[in-house]
C-alpha cells in the first residue's frame, strides 16, 4: 500500500461514516428501548378517548375483580416544573405508594427506603440518573410547580431506585398519589379523585388479550370508557408518534452509506487509474485477471475493515457525547444503553459491503485491461 | 496580485470528471442533509408562528406551556371580556374568544397507529379573529349540534375524518360538516367545534384560554399588567405569536441538535474525500507545478489555484445538495409536537439565511479539504517537481 | 568583447543523500557573451543539467558567484528570484512541460500573466510568438492534439514571449524524431542569429550541438 497518506485518509473517512451510521442506529435503538423494557405480564388501562383524560379512582375495585388480574396500581402524570422547562424533562408520577413498586418490580428500592417512603405523605422515590444529574441526596427537599395542577409542591426524597434491566428507565420521580389528591381537592375540587392510568399485573401473559377485553367491557358505556392494552403495545403507540423522525433518521443513515461509497470508490478509482501500467506489467509477468481482482478487492476490503473497526470503536463514546449535548441544550435524558452487538455487526457488514462494491469497477478495468493499452501509459 | 487563471482550476476539475463527480457528490449529500435539517426546524417554527397574529393576545393559566395544560374558568372569562384594551366588533361586542382545547386519539392513515389530534371548541368570535382560517369545503357547524369542521392537514394525516364522515368521541357521534384551511399554520392540524358542545361532552366546566384582539399597539402591556396582577385568578397574558412560537422551541432545538450532530460527523467524511481528491490532483500535476514555479509564478499563486479548485468542487457539491433540498419544500411532515403532545403538520421551508448557511458550510468544507493539499503543492521544491515524470 | 552576459566564478554544488554529500560541480568558471549560442555536453551524471539549473535560477550554488546581466542572482531572495526568472529566463524543457488543460495560445500566454500587460496585449504577444514558431493555425489546440515537435515549438514560443534575456534549453530534442528535431534546432538557430537571442542548451545529441556556435564539455563536474 504505497500512498500511505491517501490510504490513511480513506480509512479515516470510512471510520467517520461508519461512526455516524452506527450512531444513528444506536439512537434509534434508544428510542425503541421502551419496548424492550416493557413487561409481558402488565396491562395498561387508560381513558379510551385520550391518554390526557383521567379515570376515576373508583374503578380500582372493579378492575381488581376482573378474573386474571392479580394486582392493580395507578399513576397520574404530574407535569412538574423543576427550576425551568429544560430541567424538567423527566417523568414525575403520583402513584399508589402501596402497590406501584410491586406491580413494577423493575424499579428496585431497598426495604428501608421503601418503609421511609410509605411513612411520609410528601415523600418521593427518585431514579438514580436523576440523582446523578441534579446531585440530590436522600433527605433533600425538592420544590416543584406543575403545568397541570396549581400551587407549589414540596417533596422530600426518601429513596433512590435503580433499574433491574439496562433498558429500565431510571429517570422517574415517584410520589404519593394521596398527597396529590389532597391538594387538588383543596384547590381544584372538580378534578379530584382521578388517576391518569392503571397498570395491572396479570398471572398469565397468554391471556392478555381476553383480560384486556374483559376490562374494557366492564367500563363500556360508563362515564369514562377504558382502553386496555399490553404495556408493549402502549409503548409502541408512543414511539409511533415520532415515526416521522425515525424514518428521517433511517433515510439519513442510508445517505451516509452513499457518502462512504463515494469516498472509497473515488480512492479505488484513482489508485486503479494510476496503476494501470503496473497491472499491465503484472499481466505480462503471468498474473491472471483473477489475481488482479483479488489484489484490488483485498486492498479495498482491508481499508474498509480498518476504517470500519475504528468507526465502530468510536460509536459508544460519540453517543454518550450526544446524550450529554442533548441534556445540556434541550434537557432530554437518554438511557445509557451502550452499543448493541447487532449494531456492531451490521456496521461491520456495511463496511465490508462498501469495500467490495467500491472495488468492482477498478477490478473490472484491471481484469479486462489489454496489456498493450496499459503499457502505453508509461512515460 | 498574480493569479493563475480560473480556467486552469475549472478545466482540471472537468478533466478528472469521475473523481470530481464522486467528491462533489459526497459534499452534495452532506449539504442536502444539512439544509434539510435546517429547513425542517425552520418549517416547524414558521408553521407555529403563522398560527398567531400580531393583533392578538392569548390569556392562559400562569405557567402553561400549551393550551392543553391551561384552565381558565367562567368567572375569569367574564372579567377578561370587560377589559378596555380589547377591540370590539362592528356591533360593539368585545373580540374575546374563550376556547377549550382537548386531545383526542385517532388512527393515522397508513399505519393505523393512534396519535393525538388537537381539538378546539371555539367561540362565535373565533373565526373573526383568525382571518387566515377559511372554509375549503362543506359548511360551518351549527351551534348546539354534534357537528365539527376538520383542518385540511388533519384530514390528510388521519383516517376516517373526511367530509361527511362520523367521528366518535366523548361517547357521542359527531359529523364532519366542513373542511378548513389555515395557510399552513398549526390550526390546519386541528378539529374545531362549538365550545359549548365540547364542554358539555367532556363535562368540563372550564375553558383553556381566551384569545383577544388588541385595540391598539400599546394595549398589550397594560392588559398584561392588569390581568396578571389580578389576585383572584392565576393568569398569564402572552402575544399570540410568542405563545405558539414557544411551542416550537423545544422541538426545533431537538431537530437542530440531532441533525447538526449527524451532519457535522459525516461532513468530516466528505472533507476527507475532498482532501484525498486534492492530494491526488497535486500529486498528478507535480511537473506542471514545477513548470509554473520555474516560469516565475510565486508560491502563493499555486496555493490559491489549488484552493480555488477545491472551493469550486465544494461549491458544485453544495449547489447540487441545496437544489435537491429545495425540492423537499413540496413535502409535508407530520409528527407529534413534544410540547403540545398533538400531531402537527408542517413543511420544509427554505429561507435566504439557510441558503447562505448551506453555501458557507460547503465552502468551509472546501477550504478544510483543500488547504493542506494546496500547501503541499505550493511548498514543492522546483527541482524535484521538474525531475518527476 | 563586450561585457559578458553570464559570468560564473568558482561554482561548486553537491547533493545530499542522507548524510553523504555527492559533489556534482567543482569550482566551475564560465562566461557567456550576449548573443551566444552555447551547447553544454557531457555524459549523464556530468552535472550539465545542474549547471543549467543554476544559470536558470531554479537552484542555488553551494559556493561561488553567478552574475547574469550584472545581477548576482545568488544573493536574491526566493520571491525576488522568481520575479527575476519571469523577466529574464525563457525555459525550454525536454518534455515540453505544457499545461494539458490550456490551449497552445493559453500556454504561451502564461508567462505574460506575470507582467502588467493587459489581456488584449497578452493575446497579441502570444499570437505573435506562435507566429514566429509557425504554429498560428494551431492556436486553439490542446497539447494532446499536437505532435511532439509541435508541442516543443509551443514550448519555444512560450519561452520567447516575454522577450527574456536568456533562453535555457534542457535536451530540447531529446524526445523528438529526426525530422522534428531538425525543425526545432533550425528554429533555435534562427532565434539566435535572426533575433540575437542568447541560448544555453544542454544536450547529448551531437547533431544538436552542431547547431550551436560554442560547445563546452562537462565531465565529472569539471569543464573541459
Amino acid at each position: 500500500m504505497r500512498h500511505k497518506l491517501r490510504s490513511l485518509l480513506t480509512i479515516v473517512g470510512i471510520a467517520i461514516a461508519i461512526l455516524a451510521f452506527g450512531m444513528i442506529r444506536t439512537v434509534i435503538a434508544i428510542w425503541y428501548s421502551g419496548i424492550e423494557a416493557s413487561s409481558p405480564n402488565r396491562l395498561i388501562i387508560r381513558n379510551s378517548v385520550s391518554l390526557i383524560f383521567p379515570l376515576p379512582i373508583a374503578y380500582r375495585e372493579a378492575i381488581l375483580a376482573v378474573p386474571g388480574v392479580s394486582e392493580v396500581t395507578y399513576a397520574q402524570w404530574f407535569g412538574g416544573i423543576y427550576i425551568d422547562e429544560k430541567h424538567s424533562q423527566f417523568p414525575q408520577l403520583a402513584v399508589d405508594a402501596a402497590t406501584w413498586f410491586s406491580v413494577v418490580p423493575e424499579n428496585r428500592v431497598s426495604e428501608a427506603e421503601m418503609a421511609a417512603f410509605l411513612r411520609e405523605r410528601n415523600a418521593a422515590i427518585v431514579g438514580v440518573q436523576l440523582v446523578r444529574r441534579f446531585g440530590w441526596k436522600v433527605g433533600d427537599v425538592v420544590r416543584m410547580r406543575s403545568m397541570i395542577f396549581p400551587g407549589d409542591w414540596d417533596f422530600v426524597i426518601r429513596g433512590i431506585y435503580t433499574g433491574a434491566k439496562k433498558t429500565t428507565d431510571e429517570t422517574s420521580f415517584f410520589f404519593h398519589w394521596r398527597y396529590l389528591d389532597e391538594q387538588v381537592r383543596r384547590l381544584q375540587p372538580w378534578s379530584a379523585g382521578n388517576v391518569g392510568w392503571y397498570a395491572v399485573k396479570i398471572a398469565d401473559p397468554d391471556r392478555a388479550a381476553s383480560i384486556s377485553e374483559a376490562i374494557d367491557r366492564r367500563f363500556k358505556n360508563s362515564l369514562a370508557e377504558t382502553r386496555t392494552e399490553t404495556e408493549q403495545a402502549f409503548v409502541q403507540g408512543f414511539i409511533s408518534m415520532s415515526d416521522t423522525i425515525l424514518i428521517a433518521l433511517r433515510i439519513v443513515s442510508i445517505v451516509i452509506v452513499g457518502v462512504i461509497l463515494a469516498v472509497l470508490s473515488n480512492t479505488m478509482a484513482m489508485t486503479a487509474r494510476e496503476r494501470l501500467s503496473e497491472y499491465a506489467l503484472l499481466k505480462t509477468l503471468g498474473f491472471r485477471a483473477r489475481h488482479l481482482v483479488l489484489l484490488i478487492a483485498g486492498e479495498s476490503l482491508l481499508i474498509a475493515l480498518i476504517g470500519g473497526a475504528a468507526g465502530i470503536a468510536l460509536i459508544g463514546p460519540t453517543v454518550d457525547g450526544f446524550g450529554a449535548v442533548m441534556m445540556r441544550t434541550v434537557g432530554a435524558m437518554f438511557p445509557v444503553l451502550g452499543v448493541s452487538a447487532a449494531t456492531r455487526t451490521v456496521s461491520l457488514l456495511m463496511a465490508l459491503g462498501v469495500g467490495l462494491a467500491a472495488a468492482i469497477f477498478p477490478a473490472w478495468r484491471a481484469a479486462t485491461l489489454r496489456i498493450v493499452t496499459g503499457l502505453r501509459r508509461i512515460g | 496580485m498574480i493569479t493563475i487563471p480560473l480556467s486552469y482550476s475549472l478545466r482540471n476539475l472537468w478533466t478528472r470528471r469521475l473523481t470530481t463527480v464522486l467528491t462533489a457528490g459526497g459534499i452534495a449529500l452532506v449539504i442536502f442533509v444539512f439544509a434539510a435539517v435546517l429547513m425542517l426546524a425552520y418549517g416547524l417554527e414558521k408553521t407555529l408562528v403563522a398560527t398567531g397574529s400580531d393583533d392578538n393576545a392569548i390569556v392562559i393559566r400562569k405557567g402553561s406551556q400549551s393550551e392543553m395544560m391551561s384552565l381558565v374558568d367562567r368567572a375569569a372569562v367574564n372579567v377578561i371580556r370587560t377589559q378596555p384594551e380589547i377591540a370590539a366588533d362592528p356591533e360593539g361586542k368585545p373580540l374575546a374568544a374563550a376556547e377549550a382545547v382537548v386531545l383526542i386519539s385517532m388512527p393515522k392513515r397508513g399505519t393505523g397507529q393512534e396519535a393525538h389530534v388537537q381539538t378546539r371548541g371555539i367561540a362565535p368570535e373565533s373565526l373573526a379573529m383568525r382571518p387566515q382560517v377559511k372554509l375549503a369545503a362543506g359548511r360551518l357547524f351549527r351551534p348546539g349540534l354534534s357537528e365539527v369542521i376538520v383542518g385540511a392537514a388533519a384530514e390528510r394525516r388521519f383516517e376516517g375524518i373526511g367530509l361527511g364522515r362520523t367521528i366518535r368521541f366523548a361517547m357521542r357521534d359527531w359529523t364532519v360538516v366542513g373542511l378548513f384551511e389555515a395557510e399552513g399554520s398549526g390550526f390546519e392540524s386541528e378539529i374545531w367545534l362549538d365550545s359549548q358542545q365540547l364542554l358539555q361532552a367532556f363535562r368540563r366546566p372550564v375553558f383553556s384560554s381566551v384569545t383577544v384582539r388588541l385595540s391598539g399597539p400599546s394595549s398589550f402591556s397594560s392588559l398584561k399588567q392588569r390581568l396578571e396582577g389580578d389576585q383572584r385568578f392565576n393568569l398569564e397574558v402572552k402575544r399570540e405569536k410568542a405563545f405558539y412560537a414557544d411551542q416550537s422551541a423545544m422541538m426545533a432545538a431537538f431537530i437542530r441538535v440531532l441533525g447538526l450532530f449527524v451532519t457535522v460527523i459525516f461532513s468530516l467524511g466528505a472533507i476527507i474525500g475532498a482532501m484525498i481528491t486534492m492530494y491526488a490532483a497535486v500529486a498528478n500535476r507535480t511537473t506542471e507545478i514545477g513548470t509554473l514555479r520555474a516560469l516565475g509564478f510565486p508560491r502563493r499563486s499555486i496555493l490559491l489555484a489549488f484552493l480555488i479548485e477545491s472551493l469550486f468542487l465544494s461549491l458544485l457539491g453544495g449547489s447540487v445538495g441545496l437544489v435537491l433540498a429545495s425540492l423537499l419544500q413540496n413535502m409535508t411532515v407530520s409528527t407529534t409536537n413534544f410540547s403540545t403532545f398533538s400531531e402537527l403538520a408542517f413543511r420544509f421551508a427554505l429561507s435566504p439565511p439557510i441558503v447562505m448557511e448551506s453555501i458557507a458550510f460547503a465552502l468551509i468544507m472546501g477550504i478544510l479539504g483543500g488547504f493542506l493539499p494546496a500547501v503541499r503543492a505550493a511548498r514543492q521544491n522546483i527541482l524535484h517537481s521538474l525531475r518527476a515524470v | 568583447m563586450a561585457e559578458p552576459l553570464i559570468e560564473i566564478k568558482g561554482i561548486s554544488k553537491s547533493y545530499r543523500r542522507d548524510s553523504l554529500a555527492i559533489p556534482v560541480l567543482e569550482n566551475i568558471s564560465l562566461t557567456v557573451g550576449a548573443g551566444e549560442f552555447l551547447a553544454l555536453m557531457g555524459p549523464s551524471g556530468s552535472g550539465k543539467t545542474t549547471l543549467l539549473n543554476l544559470i536558470a535560477g531554479i537552484d542555488r550554488p553551494d559556493r561561488g558567484s553567478i552574475r547574469i546581466g550584472g545581477i548576482e542572482i545568488g544573493s536574491l531572495g526566493e520571491s525576488d528570484l522568481a520575479r527575476w526568472r519571469s523577466r529574464h529566463i525563457g525555459f525550454i524543457f525536454q518534455l515540453y512541460n505544457l499545461i494539458p488543460v490550456l490551449t497552445a495560445v493559453e500556454n504561451v500566454e502564461l508567462p505574460l500573466l506575470l507582467t502588467p500587460l493587459s489581456k488584449r496585449e497578452r493575446r497579441e504577444h502570444a499570437e505573435l510568438a506562435l507566429n514566429v514558431v509557425g504554429l498560428s493555425d494551431r492556436m486553439r489546440h490542446y497539447p494532446r492534439q499536437l505532435s511532439g515537435g509541435q508541442e516543443q515549438r509551443v514550448g519555444i514560443a512560450r519561452a520567447i514571449v516575454t522577450d527574456p534575456t536568456l533562453l535555457v534549453a534542457d535536451e530540447p530534442t531529446g524526445d523528438l524524431d529526426k525530422a522534428s528535431a531538425a525543425e526545432v534546432l533550425d528554429l533555435l538557430g534562427r532565434l539566435n542569429t535572426g533575433f540575437s537571442k542568447t541560448i544555453v542548451m544542454v544536450t547529448h545529441d551531437p547533431r544538436a550541438a552542431e547547431g550551436a556556435r560554442t560547445v563546452r564539455h562537462l565531465d565529472k563536474g569539471i569543464l573541459v
